[in-house]
């Protein structure tokens, strides 16, 4: 898993340095300061899903199997929480400000930096969700701490991505 | 040594229906079929990309010639070197540290089998769609057409203005796909040489072979990422109407540029890193004494590994880049050439001293120091970027890339196909058509790529499907093309005792060659499990030491 | 047996004495300059100031490389020799060396010294050749890559023309440099005429720079070097040095509008009734199209379609009835005229002085 984090991170690399090369150059369209707006309570969720799963992991290598259940769905609630906050930005973006992935420089490295991430969590609550039916049908024990540990470094992944993500696009592209 | 094999009662070991065995082909997730099928497959598209050389040789034979038209001669170079990089020296080199590795540490198998069965059917895929494109690759209109764009397509030349039909997209998404498929073997590689080494093998005791695939395995998880990225940036470009490289629209043919070189210069260590292990292993044998300074050879892998990510811009240095920048590149693309040169010092320090035996897999190592010496040296001669306001772009850098990749990465191959053949099939590779192949190819060679470099200094550039008379090139291409043809009969002498030799060669036994390392403890070829029992090693070289009980590495390291 | 290791290791030896031999000559042989006029395209016969300090960075960069080879190589032949295995050695190893710590140490040091000093010639003449001041003289052209021909301005002088540059020629002590702006209208391409520069890339919306000061006169050729589609290796470069009094007769024709010649009306109207004026330009007239290549003084060309066929009228009809036949792929697209309207238009070409 470690070496995968090292493969994603380098092609995130790429577009995070695609997006900041880009900043300020788009000939016309809506710019960054125009319609991004802060997602602060989508970002609060996803990054409390890193805590939930982290907790989740710890009680499954105690054995506590129900509460591993819970901390796991809370988690997977959170990343599909954030997911919506995705949708529900770029829905705005696109019907009200008419920005799409074609529309400038900006529209497209924005949706393209987005959307990777927002690719890879999807993938991740995938795999998630894979996780909760095994536990749903009571095959998850302390046995399996060693994978959920993997899985839970890739969830972690996700979020430190998005740190990045957020950054750079919220806090220095505006 | 205790003996590493499990006999299996006669009655058991009896021959399958063919069915069952392609079958068993098919679904392996065992290390060394995998290799060996990365190996075929890789032999398979070299004669594809072998065949499109002859024809892009044909064609520039004298000037303007019509053997081809110029959009077929496109598709040619386009394709030879995209194939030959990411379809035959890519899938070879995986497919001998496949095979090698887990034999090498004293494992049972690469970590993860199944990925690794994944990652060699992805990269197969990935061939099969490049290929695919000349008889789909129009879209619309029916005809196939393979890309045309060269192997790096270039914005804005690959964007749909100037690309239409699906030539290129064959093109992104064969790379694309094979690309997962190595970084799937990379992070398998990765994870069997840091977890699964019999016990007493520490790092610093890992033949060399390993060592190198493993730095290699790590420049593949950074470089070929950034290719991945670019591709899915040209995807999203031609079909979701994005502007990555939309100059147009204020995008930056340079920003790809970038990205491809950050991948394409990093790309090629990953290939000859692992022939330098194939050299590392070899010469040291056929000299009969211990590769010369380890750990320096371990620290001027690591140290060009880490410089050969600053270098990228190199092949930019006519792209308008600030003087500072030129400088900046020209400093790092030196500074690389002298952890690369110590090597060739240590190989020849190895030799020094020893006794030289000529079999053919060190005849083919000989070749290598004597071409890799030479191409380095054209290397540094493009490093001084004014020297390569001229040289880049020219027939001089094809010389050279071609002499690093054929005369170095290729004559390294030959001698590894020459070294491990009877440990993968029982069978020893006839000398003596291991002689005609090697003297075959060596003549071929030298007449086409010695002869290439001068095209180039008088002005001829790449990728043209013809030129004037009278710049003084006819000659010189007539040479060339002719070397090619001698290349290519050398090769099916090649073919020919691959293919003999598994039928009548004369049986290897565990160890034809009198080695050191610990594949040749195994039967050849070794059993599905590798070892019956956990390796225990005191040294680099545990087949010595049980050799030379008196005299073992272990006293010594 | 071993004398069979004897001829091979013996052979192996003189084979790759021999191919220095041969490639020495080669290089040799190369590196003279052929022939005068047109000049060739040798990188080492430069005639104009970045070219010669490119040439003799790269003399200098050759022969240390060459010491190089020739020091490397004696050591690998001499082991190759040396210590190559004879028939009353066999069975016995030889000493088992690990390293040397002093040796490792001298090989390390020596070609870090050496890349000190090769990077520290290039840093001059990069900054040499990058950084040269523009002077206030110096001659003004934009230079626009097109698939597959090249458009030259020259602001200063109001002049537009196609593939075939005149620029005169520079006295060194009193230089007069021509200083390119380079763009492209389209994909990269790459300006390279090997015995008056370096090549540099057009690459659209990157404008780049490059200067040179020729001090012969005569044609110089090159072509372009950056991969840009289909005919990519027909946009030939024709590059004309003149001596001052014929850049001076060559700006003055340049200048004027296109001549109007009373026989060649019909002609006339065949190319302003068709699309042609569409794409190109001939200077007082409607046709004004800025797509293909300006055609006011198309007959001070030697060569048309980029070099790819002398401008003789046969040339000519063929190119407007077919271009395919002369550069397939090329972006001109076959008219379609009738025999007596091609006759008609060549004749109005011909007239374009």
């Amino acid at each position: 898993m470690a070496g995968l984090i090292i493969a994603e991170s380098a092609i995130f690399t790429i577009f995070v340095v695609a997006y900041l090369f880009y900043l300020g150059k788009s000939i016309t369209g809506p710019m960054p300061s125009e319609v991004l707006e802060t997602p602060i309570f989508y970002t609060i969720c996803l990054l409390s899903s890193s805590l939930t799963i982290h907790l989740a992991a710890k009680s499954l290598e105690r054995d506590y199997t129900r509460l591993f259940l819970g901390f796991w769905l809370l988690t997977i609630a959170l990343g599909g929480l954030f997911l919506y906050g995705t949708a529900q930005e770029w829905h705005r973006l696109i019907y009200e400000h008419g920005l799409t992935i074609s529309t400038n420089l900006f529209g497209t490295t924005y949706y393209s930096l987005v959307g990777l991430h927002a690719f890879h969590v999807t993938a991740g609550l995938i795999m998630l969700l894979m996780v909760a039916i095994f536990g749903f049908v009571g095959r998850m024990g302390v046995s399996q701490s060693d994978r959920v540990a993997v899985l839970s470094m890739y969830w972690h992944f996700v979020d430190a991505v998005w740190v990045v993500v957020f950054t750079v696009v919220y806090v220095l592209g505006r | 040594m205790s003996s590493n094999v499990i006999t299996v009662p006669v009655g058991q070991a009896q021959a399958r229906p063919w069915v069952d065995e392609l079958h068993q082909w098919l679904t392996t997730v065992d290390h060394k079929r995998l290799g060996i099928l990365y190996i075929v497959s890789s032999l398979l598209f070299l004669a594809l990309g072998g065949v499109e050389a002859l024809i892009i040789r044909i064609q520039l034979m004298h000037s303007h010639r019509n053997f081809v038209s110029p959009q077929v001669f496109n598709q040619m170079f386009t394709m030879h070197g995209t194939t030959m990089i990411f379809f035959v020296a890519m899938p070879v080199l995986f497919g001998f540290a496949n095979y090698l590795v887990p034999l090498m540490i004293g494992a049972r198998d690469m970590a993860f089998p199944r990925l690794n069965a994944f990652s060699f059917w992805l990269s197969f895929l990935g061939g099969l769609l490049l290929y695919f494109s000349f008889l789909g690759g129009s879209g619309l209109y029916g005809a196939g057409s393979a890309p045309d764009v060269g192997w790096w397509s270039y914005a804005p030349l690959g964007a749909r203005a100037f690309s239409p039909g699906h030539s290129s997209d064959y093109w992104t998404l064969a790379l694309l796909v094979s690309g997962f498929g190595s970084i799937g073997t990379a992070i398998n590689i990765i994870a069997t040489i840091l977890c699964l080494r019999c016990p007493d093998m520490k790092l610093n005791r890992m033949p060399l072979l390993v060592w190198l695939n493993l730095v290699m395995a790590g420049m593949v998880l950074i470089a070929i990422t950034p290719l991945s990225a670019a591709q899915i940036m040209l995807l999203i470009d031609r079909y979701l109407g994005g502007h990555f490289f939309d100059t147009q629209a204020g995008g930056s043919a340079v920003l790809w540029m970038h990205f491809f070189w950050i991948f394409g210069h990093p790309e090629v260590y990953i290939l000859i890193i692992p022939c330098f292990a194939f050299m590392s292993e070899i010469i040291p044998v056929f000299s009969r004494k211990p590769i010369f300074g380890y750990p320096v050879m371990v620290a001027a892998t690591v140290c060009i590994a880490f410089v050969s990510l600053s270098v990228w811009a190199h092949h930019m240095f006519t792209i308008g880049m600030n003087s500072y920048a030129n400088s900046f590149f020209t400093l790092t693309t030196m500074a690389v050439g002298i952890p690369t040169g110590i090597k060739i010092f240590n190989w020849i320090g190895t030799m020094w001293g020893g006794r030289i035996q000529f079999k053919t897999p060190m005849l083919f190592s000989i070749g290598f120091l004597f071409q890799f010496l030479i191409a380095g040296l054209t290397g540094i001669m493009m490093a001084a970027s004014p020297f390569d306001w001229q040289l880049s772009l020219s027939y001089f850098v094809v010389a050279h890339f071609h002499y690093v990749i054929v005369g170095g990465i290729l004559f390294a191959l030959f001698a590894a196909f020459y070294y491990w053949y009877p440990k993968m099939t029982g069978r020893m590779l006839s000398e003596r058509l291991g002689k005609w192949h090697f003297w075959l190819f060596l003549i071929g060679f030298h007449l086409t790529f010695d002869v290439m470099h001068i095209p180039g200094l008088l002005g001829m550039p790449r990728r043209i499907y013809t030129y004037e008379p009278g710049r003084g090139w006819d000659t010189l291409n007539l040479m060339v093309s002719i070397g090619a043809f001698i290349q290519a009969l050398a090769i099916l002498v090649f073919v020919a005792n691959l293919i003999i030799s598994y039928f009548k060669g004369a049986r290897a036994g565990n160890d034809p060659w009198d080695a050191w390392t610990l594949e040749w403890s195994t039967s050849s070829p070794p059993p599905a499990y590798n070892f019956a029992t956990l390796p225990t090693v005191a040294s680099r070289r545990p087949l010595w030491d049980a050799k030379h009980p008196d005299n073992p590495d272990s006293h010594y390291e | 047996m071993s004398m069979l290791k004897i001829n091979s290791s013996t052979l192996r030896f003189f084979g790759q004495a021999i191919l220095l031999v041969f490639w020495s000559a080669m290089a040799a042989w190369a590196s003279e300059p052929k022939g005068s006029s047109p000049h060739g395209t040798n990188i080492f016969a430069p005639a104009s100031t970045p070219a010669k300090s490119i040439a003799d960075l790269s003399v200098f960069v050759l022969v240390i490389t060459g010491i190089i080879f020739v020091v490397v190589f004696v050591l690998l032949a001499y082991a190759v020799v040396k210590f190559r295995e004879r028939a009353k050695d066999s069975g016995r190893e030889p000493a088992q060396v690990y390293g040397s710590t002093q040796i490792e140490l001298a090989w390390t040091i020596i070609p870090i010294l050496i890349v000190v000093v090769l990077f520290l010639a290039t840093a001059r003449v990069i900054h040499a050749v990058q950084d040269a001041p523009e002077p206030a003289d110096a001659l003004d052209v934009i230079a626009i890559g097109h698939q597959y021909w090249w458009e030259f301005r020259y602001p200063k002088l109001g002049i537009v023309t196609a593939n075939e540059l005149h620029i005169p020629v520079s006295d060194p002590s009193h230089p007069t440099p021509t200083f390119l702006e380079l763009l492209s209208a389209d994909t990269d391409h790459s300006f390279w005429v090997p015995e008056l520069a370096g090549k540099t890339d057009l690459i659209p919306n990157h404008p780049n720079k490059m200067w040179m000061d020729p001090q012969r006169t005569g044609v110089f050729l090159g072509q372009c070097a950056q991969y840009c589609g289909v005919q990519h290796a027909k946009m030939l470069l024709r590059i004309s040095v003149d001596g001052p009094k014929d850049f001076a007769s060559w700006v003055g024709a340049q200048q004027k509008p296109a001549v109007e010649d009373a026989g060649a009306v019909a002609g006339r109207r065949v190319f302003e009734r068709n699309a042609c004026m569409n794409c190109h330009q001939v200077g007082g007239t409607p046709a004004d199209g800025r797509f293909g290549p300006d055609l006011t003084h198309l007959m001070s060309r030697a060569t048309i379609a980029a070099g790819a066929a002398e401008n003789t009228r046969d040339n000519l009809r063929l190119w407007i009835q077919n271009p395919s036949a002369i550069k397939q792929g090329s972006l001109m697209p076959a008219m379609k005229l009738s025999d007596a309207d091609l006759d008609a238009v060549v004749s109005y070409m011909e007239t374009l002085n």
